[in-house]
Formats: C-alpha cells, sequence, structure tokens
C-alpha cells in the first residue's frame, strides 16, 4: 500500500530516463518506458492485494509542503482511487505497447507520455486540493505536445483545441479553490479542510463555486456542450495518446467532479442536479446520434467516448450510492473499452490501410486481411454496446438502476442512449470490417486484387496489449464484485456522506 | 539626530563593491584591455563584474536585515534583504546571457553600467525616503536608458533608448511632482512618518493629485497599461541583455519600492476596494492599472508576430498580475509579489537568453525564427519550454505558485464582494488566453519543423548555457519548494 506514491515517482523518472534512452536508440526508450508503465502497474496491482475494503481512507504521504498557504504533501487512497490508479496502470501499459511503432523522436515521445502517466496518477491518489490541482494541470501540457508532434488528421488544431479547453476548466476550478480557501478562511487546503470552510459560506456562494467546479471539471469529462475538444482531440492524436485521453485523461474530470465539486459543495449539487442530470442525458443522445453519421472510423469512437462518459457523469449527477458506484465502474469500464477501442482504428487499422474513411474501408475486406483485428474490434464493440459478460453491461446496468431510483425520464433516455450506442456499433463494425461481405456475391465477377493490399502481421505488442484490455474487460464483466468491493465501502467515508445527505434524496 | 556612520558603511557594503566593482572592470579595461581583442575584453569584464555581483551577493546576505539604519533613511528589513538579493541574482543571470551574445563595442562600458544601474536597485530595495528612493530610481532608470541604446550601430536600439528615456524622464517628471506634492502636505520626506501624518489627516485634493502622480509614474516605468506602449518598442530594439535587465531585476526593485511607498509609507490613504462604491484611495488607481494591463497585455499579445514583443506584451500583463499583488499585500505582506516578481525576472530574463544565443545564429526577431529549436539545440529548446511554461503559469514550475499565492491573496481581500475578487477572476480567466499564445511559441521550438537552409546545429556558448541551466533550474526549485522564498518573510 505504501507503495503508491512511488507510482508517481516511477512515472516521471521514467519520463526523464526514457528522455536519456532515447539519445542512443528507439528501442531503449521503448523498453525504458514499457519498463515504468509496468512497474507502475504492478505497483497498483500489488497494493490492491493488500487493500482491505473499509470507508477510510487510507494516508500514503502526509508532509508539511508550503507552510505559508498550510499546504501539506498529501497523498492518499480509497476504493475509489485505487480502482483508477489500477485502471492508469493497465491503460498506461497498453498504450506504451501500441506505441511501439513509434520511430521519430521516440524518446520524447515516451517522456511526455509518461509525464502524463505521472500527473494522471498524482491526481488520483492527491488528498490536498492544492496538490490535486497542481498534478492536474501538469497533465496538460503534456497532451498537447503529444498530439501535436506525432499526431495525424489537422494535429495543431486539434491540440491547441483540447490544451485550451483543458486549461480554461481547471482555471475554472482554480477560481473555485480559491474562492472557497478566501471566503471560507480555510487554514489549509486538504479537502476536509475546504469542505468545512465551503460550508461556512452563504447558499449562493456555495451554488457559484459548485458551478466553477464542476464545469471545470467536466469539461475534462466530455460534458455536452463542453465535449467538443474530446473527438477532435482523439482523433488526431497518436493511437497511445488516445487510449489515454479516452482511458484515464476524461476519468480525471469525472473523478475530479466526484471529488472535489461534489464532495465539497453537496449543496450546490442539491441545487444544480437536474441541469448536470439533463446534460448529460443530452451529451449521450447528442453524441450517440453524431457518431451514427460520422463517416471517419476514429471519429465514431471519439464520439463514442463522449457518450459513453455521458453515462458516468449521469451516475454522478442522480447522486445516490448506486448510480456513483456505477458511474465509478463505467469509468473503468469505459477506459478499458474505449483504449481497445482506439488501439484497434488508429493501430491496427489506421496504420496500416493509412486510411480512416469508412466508405474506403469498406471495400477492403478487412475481416480477412486483418482476422485478428477484426476479432478484437468485434469483441471490443459488445462490449461498448454493453452486452452482458463484459465491463460495460454491469457498469451501465447500475447506474440506470440507480437512476430509475431517482427520475424515470433520466433512465428511459439514457436507455434510449444505449439502443443508439449498439446502432452506431454495429454501424462501424459491418461497415468497416464487414464491408465487402455483404455484397460479396453480387461482386464476384469484378476483378479482385486481394493480393494488392498486403498488411504487415498484427505484431506481439499490438497482440499483447490488446489481450491485456480483452482480459480486463470479461474479468470485471464476469466478477464486477471485485471493483465494486472496493468501491462502496468508500462511498461512506465522511466526505462522500455529505453527497448523499445534501444531493440523493 | 544621531548618525553612525559606521553602521551606514556596513549596511551599504553591497553598493560600495558594486561601485568600486565597475570602477574596477572599467580600469582594467582601460590598462589591460586595449592589448586585447573584443571577444577577450568581453569576457573579461563579464568576469570581473560577476565577481562584483556575486561579492554584493555575500555582502547583502551577511549585512543581513539591520533594521533602520542613517535615521531611518534606509530600511534594511527582510523584504529589503530580499529584494538585494533577488536584484544582484537577477544581475548576473543578466551578466551571463550576454556571455551568449556577440560583443557590443565598448563591453567594459557596457558591465560598468549594468552594475551602476543594480546598484540603483539594491538601493531602491532599501530605500526609506523619499530623496534617496528618487535618486535610487533615477540612477537605474539612467543606466537602463544608455543600456536600452547602447546598440550603435541598429537604429532600433536608438529608436529603443529615446523612446524609453522620453516617456521615462517625462514619468521622472509626474513622479517628483507627485514626491513635492506629497512633501508639500505632509512636511516629511522619511516613509513612516509621512504614513504617520497622514493617518491623522483628511484625503485631500491635493493629496489626491499626488497619489494619481505618483500611480501614474510608477505605471509608466512598470510600463502598466495604458501606460505601457514604450516597452514593445523597447523590448524589441534594445540588446537583448538590456531588454532582459529592464524585464527583470528593475521590475523587482521597481515593484519593491512601491510596495515600501504604498503600503508603509502612504498605507492611510488606501482605500479600499473590498466593495464596489467605496473608491478614493490609490487601491482605485491600481486596481484600474491591474485590470487594464491584465485585459490589454494578455489580448495584444495574441496579435504578436515578433518574439520580443510577444514577451512585452506577456510583461504588461504581468505587471497587471502583479499590481494585483500589491493589492494583496493588505492581507498578505509582500511574500507573494515578492514571489511573483522574482520568478517572473528569472523566467523573462532567461526567455530573454535564450533569444540571445539564437541571436548570434541567425538572429531571432520573428515567433517563426525559433522552428525547429528542439532539433536545432535540445538545451535551448528545454530551458525556453520551461521558461515560457512557467510564464504560463503551469506547476510545479515558479511562475504557477506565484499565480496562485497572489491571486489567494488577492481574493482575501474581500472575497468576490468587491473589484480586487473580480479582477482576480478576470486575471484567472486570461490566464487560459495567455497559454494560448505561450503555447504558440512552444510550438514554434518543439513542433515545427527547422526552416529550410537554417537548420544547422546552434552550439551554446559555455557560461550562456550554464546561466540558463542555473536559472531553469531556479525555476524548478522555487516551484517545487515556494517556501524557500516564501519562508523569508
Amino acid at each position: 500500500m505504501n507503495l503508491l506514491p512511488c507510482t508517481i515517482y516511477l512515472s516521471f523518472a521514467g519520463a526523464l530516463l526514457s528522455l536519456l534512452a532515447g539519445l542512443r536508440s528507439a528501442a531503449t526508450a521503448r523498453w525504458v518506458a514499457l519498463l515504468c508503465a509496468v512497474g507502475g502497474w504492478a505497483i497498483t496491482l500489488y497494493a490492491a492485494c493488500g487493500f482491505t475494503p473499509s470507508s477510510e481512507v487510507v494516508p500514503l504521504v502526509d508532509v508539511p509542503w508550503i507552510a505559508q498557504l498550510g499546504i501539506h504533501y498529501h497523498l492518499a487512497v480509497d476504493g475509489i482511487s485505487l480502482t483508477l490508479v489500477v485502471l492508469t496502470g493497465l491503460a498506461a501499459t497498453a498504450g506504451v505497447l501500441f506505441s511501439w511503432n513509434i520511430e521519430e523522436r521516440t524518446g520524447e515521445f515516451f517522456a511526455f507520455y509518461l509525464a502524463l502517466i505521472g500527473g494522471v496518477y498524482g491526481v488520483f491518489l492527491s488528498a490536498d486540493a492544492f496538490l490535486f490541482f497542481v498534478f492536474y494541470e501538469i497533465a496538460i501540457v503534456p497532451k498537447y505536445f503529444l498530439i501535436a508532434n506525432w499526431g495525424s488528421t489537422n494535429r495543431e488544431y486539434g491540440a491547441m483545441k483540447l490544451a485550451l479547453y483543458s486549461f480554461a476548466g481547471s482555471a475554472l476550478v482554480l477560481a473555485g479553490l480559491l474562492w472557497i480557501y478566501a471566503a471560507g478562511h480555510a487554514s489549509g487546503f486538504s479537502l476536509w479542510e475546504l469542505a468545512q470552510a465551503a460550508a461556512a459560506t452563504s447558499r449562493h456562494e456555495q451554488l457559484a463555486i459548485f458551478a466553477l467546479l464542476f464545469t471545470g471539471f467536466a469539461v475534462l469529462a466530455g460534458m455536452f456542450p463542453f465535449h467538443t475538444w474530446a473527438p477532435t482531440g482523439h482523433v488526431a492524436a497518436p493511437t497511445g495518446a488516445s487510449m489515454l485521453l479516452a482511458g484515464v485523461v476524461m476519468k480525471l474530470g469525472a473523478y475530479g467532479c466526484l471529488r472535489v465539486a461534489m464532495s465539497l459543495v453537496p449543496l450546490g449539487l442539491d441545487f444544480w442536479q437536474p441541469v448536470i442530470a439533463w446534460l448529460a442525458v443530452a451529451g449521450i443522445l447528442y453524441a450517440g446520434l453524431v457518431a451514427l453519421v460520422q463517416e471517419d472510423f476514429k471519429f465514431v469512437i471519439g464520439y463514442s467516448s463522449v457518450s459513453h462518459m455521458g453515462f458516468v457523469l449521469l451516475g454522478l449527477a442522480v447522486a445516490n450510492p448506486t448510480a456513483v458506484a456505477g458511474a465509478v465502474l463505467q469509468m473503468f469500464s469505459h477506459g478499458v473499452i474505449a483504449g481497445l477501442l482506439f488501439a484497434v482504428v488508429g493501430r491496427m487499422v489506421y496504420e496500416r490501410t493509412h486510411t480512416r474513411q469508412l466508405s474506403e474501408l469498406r471495400k477492403l475486406p478487412l475481416h480477412r486481411l486483418m482476422p485478428f483485428a477484426a476479432v478484437v474490434f468485434v469483441i471490443a464493440g459488445l462490449a461498448s454496446m454493453g452486452m452482458p459478460g463484459f465491463s460495460g453491461f454491469p457498469a451501465e446496468l447500475t447506474i440506470l438502476i440507480g437512476t430509475w431510483q431517482m427520475s424515470l425520464a433520466w433512465s428511459i433516455c439514457a436507455a434510449i442512449g444505449v439502443l443508439i450506442a449498439a446502432a452506431f456499433t454495429l454501424r462501424v463494425m459491418q461497415v468497416s470490417f464487414f464491408g465487402q461481405a455483404g455484397n460479396a456475391g453480387t461482386n464476384q465477377s469484378a476483378p479482385e486484387d486481394h493480393s494488392a493490399h498486403h498488411f504487415d502481421p498484427i505484431s506481439w505488442p499490438e497482440k499483447t496489449g490488446a489481450f491485456l484490455l480483452l482480459g480486463a474487460t470479461v474479468l470485471i464483466g464476469l466478477k464486477p464484485d471485485l471493483l465494486l468491493d472496493w468501491i462502496v465501502p468508500s462511498l461512506h467515508s465522511p466526505l462522500m456522506q455529505a453527497i448523499w445527505h445534501g444531493g440523493g434524496r | 539626530m544621531n548618525y553612525h556612520y559606521a553602521l551606514l558603511f556596513r549596511a551599504m557594503l553591497p553598493e560600495i563593491t558594486l561601485v568600486a566593482g565597475a570602477l574596477l572592470v572599467l580600469a582594467y579595461d582601460l590598462i589591460v584591455g586595449r592589448r586585447h581583442s573584443l571577444a577577450e575584453r568581453q569576457s573579461a569584464s563579464l568576469w570581473l563584474g560577476a565577481i562584483a555581483l556575486s561579492a554584493a551577493f555575500v555582502d547583502a546576505a551577511t549585512v543581513g536585515a539591520l533594521g533602520p539604519v542613517y535615521g531611518d533613511h534606509l530600511r534594511l528589513d527582510l523584504l529589503a534583504v530580499a529584494g538585494r538579493g533577488g536584484v544582484i541574482v537577477l544581475g548576473l543571470l543578466t551578466l551571463g546571457l550576454t556571455a551568449g551574445t556577440k560583443p557590443v563595442r565598448h563591453p567594459a562600458e557596457y558591465v560598468a553600467i549594468m552594475l551602476f544601474a543594480v546598484t540603483g536597485f539594491t538601493l531602491m530595495a532599501a530605500a526609506h525616503h523619499l530623496l534617496i528612493a528618487f535618486l535610487a530610481l533615477e540612477l537605474a532608470s539612467l543606466c537602463l536608458y544608455v543600456l536600452a541604446g547602447f546598440d550603435k550601430d541598429r537604429r532600433e536600439s536608438a529608436e529603443a533608448g529615446l523612446k524609453y528615456f522620453l516617456l521615462g524622464a517625462m514619468a521622472t517628471a509626474f513622479l517628483l511632482f507627485g514626491f513635492s506634492l506629497i512633501y508639500g502636505v505632509t512636511g516629511e520626506l522619511d516613509l513612516s512618518r509621512i504614513a504617520y501624518v497622514l493617518a491623522r489627516g483628511q484625503m485631500s485634493p491635493l493629496l489626491a493629485i499626488a497619489l494619481a502622480m505618483v500611480v501614474l509614474a510608477f505605471g509608466f516605468k512598470a510600463a502598466a497599461a495604458p501606460f505601457h506602449l514604450w516597452a514593445p518598442d523597447a523590448y524589441q530594439g534594445a540588446p537583448t541583455s538590456s531588454a532582459a535587465l529592464i524585464a527583470s531585476a528593475s521590475k523587482l526593485a521597481g515593484f519593491v519600492f512601491f510596495f515600501r511607498l504604498l503600503w508603509p509609507g502612504l498605507g492611510p490613504l488606501a482605500g479600499d476596494v473590498s466593495s464596489p462604491g467605496n473608491t478614493g484611495g490609490w487601491m482605485t488607481l491600481v486596481a484600474l492599472l491591474a485590470g487594464a494591463s491584465l485585459l490589454l497585455g494578455n489580448l495584444g499579445a495574441l496579435a504578436q508576430t515578433n518574439l520580443r514583443r510577444l514577451l512585452a506584451y506577456s510583461a504588461i500583463a504581468h505587471t497587471g498580475a502583479m499590481l494585483l499583488g500589491v493589492i494583496g499585500a493588505e492581507v498578505a505582506g509582500p511574500g507573494p509579489l515578492f514571489f511573483y516578481v522574482a520568478t517572473y525576472g528569472v523566467a523573462t530574463a532567461g526567455a530573454f537568453g535564450v533569444i540571445a544565443v539564437l541571436e548570434s545564429h541567425g538572429g531571432c526577431q520573428k515567433i517563426t525564427d525559433l522552428a525547429g529549436l528542439s532539433r536545432r539545440s535540445p538545451l535551448l529548446a528545454g530551458c525556453l519550454a520551461i521558461f515560457v511554461l512557467s510564464l504560463a503559469g503551469i506547476p510545479p514550475l515558479a511562475g504557477f505558485f506565484g499565480k496562485f499565492a497572489v491571486f489567494a491573496a488577492a481574493l482575501k481581500v474581500g472575497g468576490l464582494a468587491g473589484p480586487a475578487g473580480w479582477l482576480t477572476m478576470l486575471a484567472i480567466a486570461l490566464s487560459a488566453v495567455a497559454l494560448y499564445y505561450y503555447l504558440i511559441v512552444l510550438k514554434q521550438a518543439l513542433v515545427a519543423a527547422p526552416a529550410p537552409g537554417n537548420s544547422s546545429q546552434i552550439r551554446v556558448p559555455f557560461m550562456a548555457g550554464f546561466t540558463l541551466l542555473v536559472a531553469a533550474g531556479m525555476i524548478f526549485a522555487f516551484g517545487l519548494f515556494p517556501s524557500l522564498l516564501l519562508g523569508l518573510f
């Protein structure tokens, strides 16, 4: 357990090491990055094995940092953050594996990549709002360079848009935190102190503070109508970065909403609940419908991410223990599944066919040319649709049950969202991988020269990464209790209690 | 009154060292330098100057906080010690960066004038008397005018020097007018006695004019909007290391003095900006300047294509935040303000240092001249990234914590109910705008491919590289351990 902070240090040290290793050779940098990512993941798994679920927050490190402002270097972990650090380790490892083909400035790529990972670990483990914010902002800059340097379509635009959206969001968060600190006369920035300070402010102030904090974080979680950075950013990013962006970075936003906005200002949640829930529902439906008509394979996945994150936000907005537990489970599940989908689209398909246009992919019999990719995508697609047996099913089901207790309208709309998700997933699956299969009979006479499309075989890092992610989604699909046993007790910690009393009726 | 000359001598040791060092630089160049090439003369002058500055730093540190000196004409409190140390370190950085540039025509004079300027700065940091403060400010300003126009081969440098001089001289006139009015009303020149007299009097129209004059003059000197127009031209035309000194050490000395003048001196006339409608007092003026600078600096920077002009507009924006720090000093003391200005100085001096090195490798005026820097020189690109990200306020760099501390202090002045709080929110919102133009710079340096025909490797001179690394290290150290600086107060 006490090793968990090392995930942060290991990632930042790994960033430096892979930068240096990149000066020698690309292969060294790759292996260094892989070792660091696997090392971090191993630490999280080891910690998970020794974790006894309880409502207590387990302190890891707590030393005074900036005495003048009462800021502590305070790391702690509970079931929710443990779920997410395990996800981070998994996504980081898989992401390195799917970035194995980066040849240009490899050292720098993995340096930015691991710096981002380090920031993400830091956010999930922070128990001091200032520290939380520091790590949150550390994670912004590497994203920009990952996309702008190694991205594809429209990368500079996508990178800048993403960086500015994230930074504008974090500016709102900063404003909210400072407001609590100043108006509530807090003596420090620990979440507990800030919660008390927030309670000391007037009702109107609390409503405004909650709006600032929640909006700021929700931008990163892809809340409608602030989601537009997500599809463009995901599409422009290199595969490994897309996997991280959709897999863990969007979770930073959702985690911030839960850990900071909701638990500090439960009164605000009570007031804004309908607005957030409707926005979340709008996001689920709108992004799903948009995904239905995309012509770019990766845009479909990008919008599907926004749609699935809508479920997370809905679960948070409903604010009863069932829905929130479902939301956290959905964060894990979506992290794995989105990573898998982006890996298939960005790495396996795009790097070989050099096109993501569905109209062109339709002409290729991809299911025969790349059977492995097709199988992985079909399984991932099923998981993404929320089929039983995969992690998406228990997650979305729990959220829907929780929502049902609160409002029938929201849960019906969200259920329609599940149907739309099935529709766009099946459509893109059919068009991209089985485009030729349907009219094979009528097209017999046309000269089909498949040998012209010779693609490199799927390499071992891709297979390993795919198996890891598939394993995770199936494991959680079959045994969601593994995670729910960690998550549910944490929902009854003193800070979280406030949410149910203020927000859940 | 009982004057202790021995104590005065001890208190003035840093200044004496600096002046002696400046004279030594001149003498050495006159006697020995004639037989050597320009480059050798430059490096000898720089070494002597660096030694003088280091000795002055040791002096300033060992003299420590003596309290009132020479009948309270100088006040050597912790702020003065920190201010002196800060300007000397920034002077050292600037000197180290000069090593990376082409030798100027009169290197010894250049270094000597720099040392005189730093003398002015250290005096400003300690002055507790209107006349001494004025003399110190003018010593520093006159040196800076000369430094701005030092490159006699370039018209732009002459333009920069002239513009800076004309507007600076006007500002001086305003300042002196303000000082004379204050003296006329209170009959005192010593800051604490001015405060004593003011505390028992009322605000009068005469005092209001005096305050307006002082704040306005300071707005000119610190390049706060709407008195900022000289800054882009001066930054663009001046020799790079002069621009670095103007942007860093002179800002720090200026704000230390301004803080001392406004809070311990004119504190009774501060007024109140914690709620709207409560106008009157200099806080309102400072708040207006801060708001204008934040808006104009950040929005103006968006339109720049010239890197130095961009840094100038960013400096204007940062001046706005520093003025916010002056307001926040009401509740938090000078700590956050000092931290902000000092770390801003390091970052901006470092950014100019990178420009200085590039200057001798094909020039660096446009932002696009940075294209491909990461391939041409990873060291320069890495350092530039650290400096620019610190200016943008990205953790864990020092600029972030400076911003954070200043905003936290300013928000405590009445929360969001008044102009101070609104300005803070404006500043936070504009920091997102600022990230855009800083990222534009970094995009050229770290992402864009080198321009054709301009892709040769850059050899960074040892001293310049070393200075840049030290500056980058300071940015990291103060960002990770802000208490190193904040703990001084």
